[in-house]
């Protein structure tokens, strides 16, 4: 219980900050792999601090509001998961959130926005299954949704939910806006919808969802921590060296692909969840 | 005073360009010069965008366009008028559609002279375009400042 608050608090405190350092390697790494120079690592911070001195212009008043309700819920997901509650609980708060994110785009009534939003409802069809088998590949392994309990078994999970595992990392490019999946908005200069969902944030609205993004990468990235730790502290090393190679697996992924299709991302999306995360579940199902 | 020299986002804007400055201001994108490590992104949306770079004249047609992509950009802009064409109006200059620079419509800030512009050009414009946006937001706040402090010897 006093590890989980101060998990809790460590999490509201820093993880815009580990976020916002793990985007700054990532567009480094990126640069590098394009055989550039790139970035400073530090270069999100400074687009953020850019982004706050700016004149704040925005099409609809109810855009701020909505898009700090986003971040709010998006830091109440993470809070959630990092004190050791109901994993289910945290997904469902993360789709409200995701919701959010949506209204705050429709509103502004801006064609560019709003085919972007429709296609950042597209994602969340595309992700959401793998993510609520997830949960439930942890509680048939488990026999609870507590994370604080599935986190202080004594063996990883990772040995019983391999299939699991690929699915969500699977979906993760898809929630981390990467390319082949980066169909609502990119985070590469142009596209063919400009910004999409983002395209009529500007300034302080920008940089809130810029924020709540980084929120939400290091909660993803606490997922996929919690199939590699167990009750022993070495497994914590673990549990980040692997967050480390997947990361860096999906700015391979985005670098070393082009975007595709909405109806695409749909069938394939759903074709891994239910080849990998299903036979999984199944095996599971049977040893049990 | 914030630095928010280390972030400038770029809006490319083509007027009546033969398109060799474009391709130029792409080049200073491409591996060889980078502008990325500057922080410089190209992006689409004048709501996001710090920097307004035209490349070509203006025309009749166009001309409603840029003034409009001006305004939606939000305080501190800079202009950065790319190639002759831009500049003065270039070889285009006495044609019956043409206006002429980008300053007939808009203030603009850095002229970058060339036909077409060579990358090394465009970056050092673009450079001279991030000092002034920093003054530019030096200035606001200063203005505010004093218009504060007024307003509180006032009352």
């Amino acid at each position: 219980m006093k590890t989980g608050i101060i998990l809790m608090i460590a999490y509201v405190l820093l993880a815009p900050f580990i976020g916002g350092f793990l985007e700054g390697l990532d567009r480094k790494i990126s640069a590098r792999m394009q055989r550039r120079v790139g970035p400073p690592v530090l270069q999100p911070f400074y687009d953020v601090k850019k982004l706050l001195n700016k004149q704040t212009i925005s099409v609809m008043t109810a855009q701020t509001f909505l898009l700090i309700t986003y971040m709010v819920l998006m830091v109440l997901t993470g809070a959630m998961f990092f004190y050791g509650t109901d994993i289910l609980m945290c997904f469902f708060v993360m789709s409200t959130a995701a919701t959010f994110l949506y209204f705050a785009s429709v509103v502004t009534s801006s064609p560019y926005s709003s085919i972007g939003a429709q296609r950042e409802l597209i994602q969340m069809m595309a992700y959401e299954p793998a993510v609520l088998l997830t949960c439930v590949g942890f509680y048939l392994a488990a026999g609870t949704f507590n994370v604080s309990e599935i986190a202080s078994h004594d063996m990883s999970y990772i040995l019983q939910l391999p299939g699991f595992f690929i699915a969500f990392v699977f979906i993760l490019t898809i929630k981390m806006r990467k390319s082949p999946f980066d169909v609502s908005t990119s985070h590469h200069a142009h596209q063919e919808l400009i910004k999409g969902i983002t395209t009529e944030m500007g300034s302080k609205n920008l940089a809130i969802f810029q924020i709540t993004e980084w929120y939400e990468n290091v909660f993803v990235m606490g997922v996929v921590g919690l199939f590699f730790i167990n009750s022993s502290i070495t497994s914590i090393i673990g549990a980040i060296a692997a967050i480390l190679v997947v990361y860096f697996l999906e700015v391979l992924i985005d670098n070393s692909s082009a975007r595709v299709k909405w109806a695409d991302m749909l069938k394939i999306s759903w074709i891994v969840t239910l080849f990998s995360a299903g036979v999984n579940l199944i095996i599971l199902m049977i040893i049990r | 005073m914030a630095n928010i020299k280390k972030s400038p986002w770029v809006l490319h804007y083509d007027g009546s360009s033969c398109n060799g400055c474009d391709i130029e201001v792409l080049a200073c994108l491409t591996p060889v010069y980078d502008a990325e490590r500057l922080g410089i992104i190209n992006t689409g949306d004048p709501m996001q965008a710090d920097i307004f770079l035209i490349t070509g004249g203006i025309n009749s047609q166009n001309e409603e366009t840029v003034r409009q992509l001006y305004e939606q950009m939000p305080r501190p802009k800079v202009v950065v008028a790319v190639g002759v064409c831009a500049c003065t109006g270039g070889v285009f200059k006495d044609c019956y559609n043409i206006k002429g620079g980008v300053d007939t419509v808009i203030p603009v800030d850095v002229y970058v002279p060339g036909c077409a512009a060579r990358p090394q050009a465009i970056i050092d414009g673009l450079a001279q375009g991030i000092e002034i946006f920093q003054e530019r937001l030096d200035e606001h706040r200063a203005k505010k400042k004093n218009e504060k402090s007024a307003k509180g010897v006032s009352a």
